[in-house]
């Protein structure tokens, strides 16, 4: 028994069927919950009002668009080296879902910058590099969708994310050149001393917890849809209507 | 591999077209500038290191599809895969040469048109020592995006998406180093950081365009 066994599409589509409902369920219930909690049972902060409501679809949409990108370098790995299908598969799916973390993520953070700093947009290092990284997103998705032949898709898609990783990291060191910017640090680490309040954190927690669970079932849907195409192709190819 | 490099830029002078085309690009977006932003010299001699610097990069980016997609089309690029040549050593001559048509010529024009946006006389010797350390990585990025898109029938518009992005630090630190060369502050870091972009990606991404190729050709 090893992870390798889900290499298998047909293993891979059995378990996550009997995987996704429980992950979509509990998505749906994370996020209703803490985002209900959230926006109606938490205090208004004392120096931004109500505005600080925004950090519950702010913050875990930052975090999740990252993360997927850093699952997507994972799984084009994974191709490259071992060559599964369905890895190359879960990267293409996940891309989409990454890019609207990327916008849920900008657009939060514009609404919420207006009535804080006074302004929708400021090329600070943080917001600069999530603004590239849309566009790693959005250049790795016109590949994938431009390329026919969908191994030669898979591999040159795999190596861009490569090259692109580096770039965007890079990227992420070069505009912290400019100056510190408007944005606040980390305050969510676990390790320091001065972190957002309790009554903030276990809802941000929760609604945290909701993003990666929704991503996980969105992640998996779009997985075995791809897979499913993919192997409707390949029956009309085999009965000769292409 | 310097057979190559000769036929390359043979074919570049003798085909037309793109040996001058990028220049001429680069001469008419910095001129169209001041038509934009108003001819106050202030602001011009402000703005002047970036502007260069991003009429450059977009000069640059015009050519890229010409690297590989003569030599796709006529087969031309099949016969040096299986040349002796490793791909690797193909991929950095394509890039080298297409540097020294479209990169030098934009190094050695940039300073005639700082005159043109009154660019601070410190700036000249930064904004030359800039481009000419930044545009061999603009050439070598370009490259990988030309191998990735090659086999493409509108492959023009995707490359410019795909290598846009990796623009982004060469071009953060080279207008940062003719920036701060034209106000009369200290390059060393910025100039330090251009160099070893421009170094890193000329020794690590010829394998990485290299393998898109062989993918492509495959």
């Amino acid at each position: 028994m090893s992870i390798w066994e889900y290499a298998n599409p047909v293993k891979f589509i059995r378990t996550t069927d009997r995987i996704l409902p429980w992950v979509s369920v509990a998505a749906v219930l994370c996020l209703v919950t803490g985002l209900v909690w959230g926006y109606f049972f938490t205090p208004d902060d004392y120096r931004q009002g109500s505005t600080v409501k925004i950090i519950y679809l702010h913050v875990p949409a930052a975090l999740m668009a990252i993360n997927a990108w850093i699952m997507m370098l994972v799984t084009s790995l994974i191709w490259i080296i071992r060559r599964h299908h369905v890895s190359a598969l879960a990267a293409r799916a996940a891309a989409p879902v990454g890019a609207t973390f990327t916008v849920i993520a900008l657009a939060t953070g514009a609404l919420w910058g207006q009535p804080m700093w006074g302004t929708w947009w400021a090329w600070d290092p943080r917001l600069t590099s999530f603004l590239i990284l849309f566009l790693f997103y959005l250049g790795y998705m016109a590949l994938w969708s431009a390329i026919e032949n969908d191994d030669t898709a898979a591999d040159l898609t795999s190596i861009l994310c490569l090259v692109g990783s580096v770039f965007a990291l890079l990227s992420r060191y070069a505009v912290l050149f400019w100056n510190q910017g408007l944005h606040q640090g980390a305050s969510l680490s676990l390790d320091k001393e001065e972190n957002v309040a309790d009554v903030f954190w276990y809802p941000l927690l929760v609604c945290i917890a909701g993003f990666v669970l929704l991503f996980v079932a969105l992640v998996f849907l779009r997985t075995q849809t791809e897979i499913r195409a993919r192997r409707s192709r390949a029956l009309l190819a085999r009965e000769g209507r292409t | 591999m310097i057979a190559l490099l000769l036929r390359d830029l043979r074919l570049a002078v003798r085909a037309g077209g793109g040996f001058g085309l990028g220049l001429a690009f680069f001469l008419i977006v910095t001129v169209l500038i001041p038509f934009g932003v108003g001819p106050e010299t202030g602001l011009l001699s402000r703005i002047a290191p970036g502007v260069l610097w991003i009429g450059a990069l977009l000069a640059c980016l015009l050519s890229l599809d010409r690297i590989f997609a003569l030599d796709w089309e006529d087969g031309s690029l099949d016969l040096l895969a299986t040349a002796p040549l490793p791909m690797e050593g193909i991929v950095t001559i394509k890039a080298l040469a297409h540097w020294i048509t479209t990169g030098l010529p934009l190094v050695l024009a940039a300073p005639a048109l700082g005159v043109l946006l009154s660019l601070p006389p410190s700036g000249y010797l930064w904004v030359l020592v800039s481009l000419a350390l930044g545009t061999p990585a603009l050439s070598v990025i370009g490259t990988f995006g030309a191998a990735l898109t090659v086999g493409l029938k509108r492959g023009g518009l995707l490359l410019s998406i795909l290598v846009l992005p990796l623009y982004v630090p060469t071009l953060i630190f080279g207008a940062e180093v003719a920036r701060r060369g034209a106000e009369g502050l200290a390059v060393q870091t910025p100039l330090l950081m251009l160099a070893g972009i421009s170094f890193g990606t000329l020794a690590l991404l010829p394998f990485a365009s290299a393998a898109v190729l062989r993918i492509n050709l495959r």
